[in-house]
């Protein structure tokens, strides 16, 4: 193995990774609002990408365009999602609302295939993010380059809104203390929309650019990454967010390089997800960067 | 001026206030004792509106406050300083404070507010940058009671605020309750620790198993008979 190939499997690994990231992070600050799973965010990962193909095919908006567009309309349709599917379940057993959970999903996979079609279609990718460019001895497609620096901006973007402003303040406040915070005024519904409609903005955000690596799209492609990204938020240690980047990074990482180093094993690069899972929480049940729940009273 | 009017309240099945009234006069403090179970944090908890109460009628200032969210409640002044604390462990001290004054938008003022608090409490200063889990109990509650001062409340209603906590603490607790009250605050007195909560407010009401059995000033309570027997345990 050459450096200049080492170089480029880092590459796909970030740029894996990043997008395995986006997607947890949305697992895991609603799970850590909320105490649920959130079985479509897949789903929502899914239509971002549609919304954005539609835009540039439909609409022949530019790609850029099409992008901001479909991710504000997926950040609405994350929060309009809870309004209907959870908030109703709010003060129901837990199980209700993970059924609801569930149910969301299929819906939502079902009306794809309803309203996308269950053929694939062929991603339009923009020119310039295809277009092949070398740095020193490494060569990539921009995609690669520019997914994990549009995650790493958006990463700081996060840490500095939940770490630095009032917002942010509530969101935390709210993870550990529901009826606290309303307390102290907070309005705990609108706290939870903006939770939603940020995990949904990640989300799409990660799906689009998800169709311009893989430019194919069919409705069950949010089934699998959802799946993994899920992992990768136990792994970390669900309800946090360092947790979640971390989770998806090593998927992301490990995914790669086991394709990279040990082809005969490649058929089985999705399995890899649940063997770490496993293993991780064998070693520390609360995930790598969990802390321990102490159960309310 | 807080009236309560024949304020039910049910669990389920159980029937926890069954037609309370009471008033909680500007400028006061009133304190409401009562034996595990009565139905003391149903009340306070039915004011702030985090439980719905079946029947009756809150008024605050004139204005019927009871079926409006928390939120709602507490931006008109009313806050609760809950039983068990309840600070953020996650949030910093600050922070904490600062959740406080969640509804507020003018940063001097809560800036002033809140170097008041630590002139109240110099051991919340020192711990500024400190997560809340990591505080004493007594400090913790210190935070509880700082924190509801940060709204600016016009009636501050707590909750057991010296359950758990060292004689010495309690004695602080109860007297910055006193400085508070003179400074304008009305006060709404939860105690097991009746006696302390007697000598404190100006009028009190006892609870038993949902109902109000006796009322009074604070001295002609802690004089007694039924009160010294069942609540200051006192005489057989
Ligand atoms: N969420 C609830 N669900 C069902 N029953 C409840 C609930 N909260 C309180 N109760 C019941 O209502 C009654 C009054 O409870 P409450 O907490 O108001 O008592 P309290 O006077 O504050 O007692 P303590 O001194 O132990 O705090 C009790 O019998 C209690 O078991
Ligand atoms: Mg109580």
């Amino acid at each position: 193995m050459t450096l200049s190939l080492l170089l480029q499997h880092i590459v796909n690994a970030l740029s894996l990774g990043s997008l395995y990231a986006l997607i947890a992070i949305g697992y895991t600050m609603v799970y850590g609002i909320l105490r649920l799973i959130n079985f479509a965010h897949g789903d929502v990962f899914m239509l971002g990408a549609y919304v954005a193909f539609y835009g540039i095919t439909l609409v022949s908006l530019p790609w850029w365009a099409a992008l901001l567009i479909a991710i504000v309309l997926t950040a609405m349709f994350g929060i309009g999602l809870e309004r209907v599917a959870y908030k109703p379940l709010r003060d129901s057993p837990r199980i209700s609302i993970m059924i609801s959970a569930i149910g969301a999903s299929f819906l939502l996979e079902s009306l794809g295939v309803l309203i996308f079609g269950g053929r694939p279609k062929g991603v339009p990718v923009p020119e310039v993010l295809s277009r092949v460019i070398r740095i020193g001895p490494v060569s990539t497609v921009v995609i690669s380059l520019i997914i994990p620096l549009f995650t790493f901006g958006l990463l700081a973007v996060l840490v500095y809104i939940v770490n630095r402003t009032k917002t942010g303040m509530a969101m935390r406040a709210v993870s550990t203390d529901i009826e606290a915070s309303r307390l102290m005024a907070v309005d705990v519904n609108r706290i939870v929309s903006f939770t939603f409609g940020i995990g949904s903005l990640l989300a799409a955000f990660g799906g689009i650019m998800w169709s311009f690596k893989y430019p194919q799209l069919n409705p069950l492609m949010g089934v699998m990454p959802g799946l993994k990204c899920f992992i990768a938020a136990v792994i970390g240690g669900i309800g946090s967010i360092g947790g979640a980047v971390l989770g998806g990074f090593l998927l992301g990482g490990i995914e790669i390089m086991i394709v990279a180093f040990l082809p005969t094993l490649s058929g089985y690069r999705d399995a890899f997800a649940f063997v770490l899972l496993i293993v991780v929480l064998l070693v520390k049940p609360t995930g790598l960067l969990g802390k321990r729940q102490t159960e309310k009273v | 001026m807080l009236e309560i009017k024949k304020l039910s309240v049910h669990y389920g099945g159980i029937h926890a206030l069954q037609g309370i009234s009471l008033s909680v006069p500007d400028g006061s403090i009133v304190t409401l004792i009562g034996a595990n179970g009565a139905g003391k944090s149903t009340t306070l908890r039915s004011i702030v509106g985090l439980v719905k109460p079946s029947g009756g009628e809150i008024v605050w200032n004139g204005k019927t406050i009871s079926g409006q969210g928390t939120k709602e409640i507490v931006e008109q002044g009313i806050v609760l300083v809950p039983e068990g604390r309840r600070i953020f462990p996650n949030l910093t001290v600050e922070e904490n404070l600062f959740l406080g004054a969640y509804a507020r938008n003018d940063k001097p003022g809560i800036k002033s507010d809140m170097d008041r608090v630590y002139e109240l409490f110099p051991r919340l200063k020192e711990r500024r940058l400190q997560k809340g889990g990591t505080l004493s109990g007594g400090e913790q509650q210190m935070l509880a009671v700082g924190r509801a001062l940060m709204s600016r409340p016009k009636l501050l209603m707590m909750d057991e605020p010296s359950l758990g906590l060292a004689p010495l603490v309690v004695k602080m607790i109860f007297e910055i309750i006193r400085q508070i009250n003179a400074q304008g605050t009305t006060v709404l007195l939860i105690e097991q620790n009746a006696k302390a909560a007697l000598e404190v407010a100006h009028y009190g009401y006892v609870l038993e198993t949902g109902r109000i059995t006796l009322e009074g000033k604070g001295r002609d309570l802690l004089n007694d008979d039924r009160v010294r027997k069942a609540y200051l345990g006192e005489g057989q």
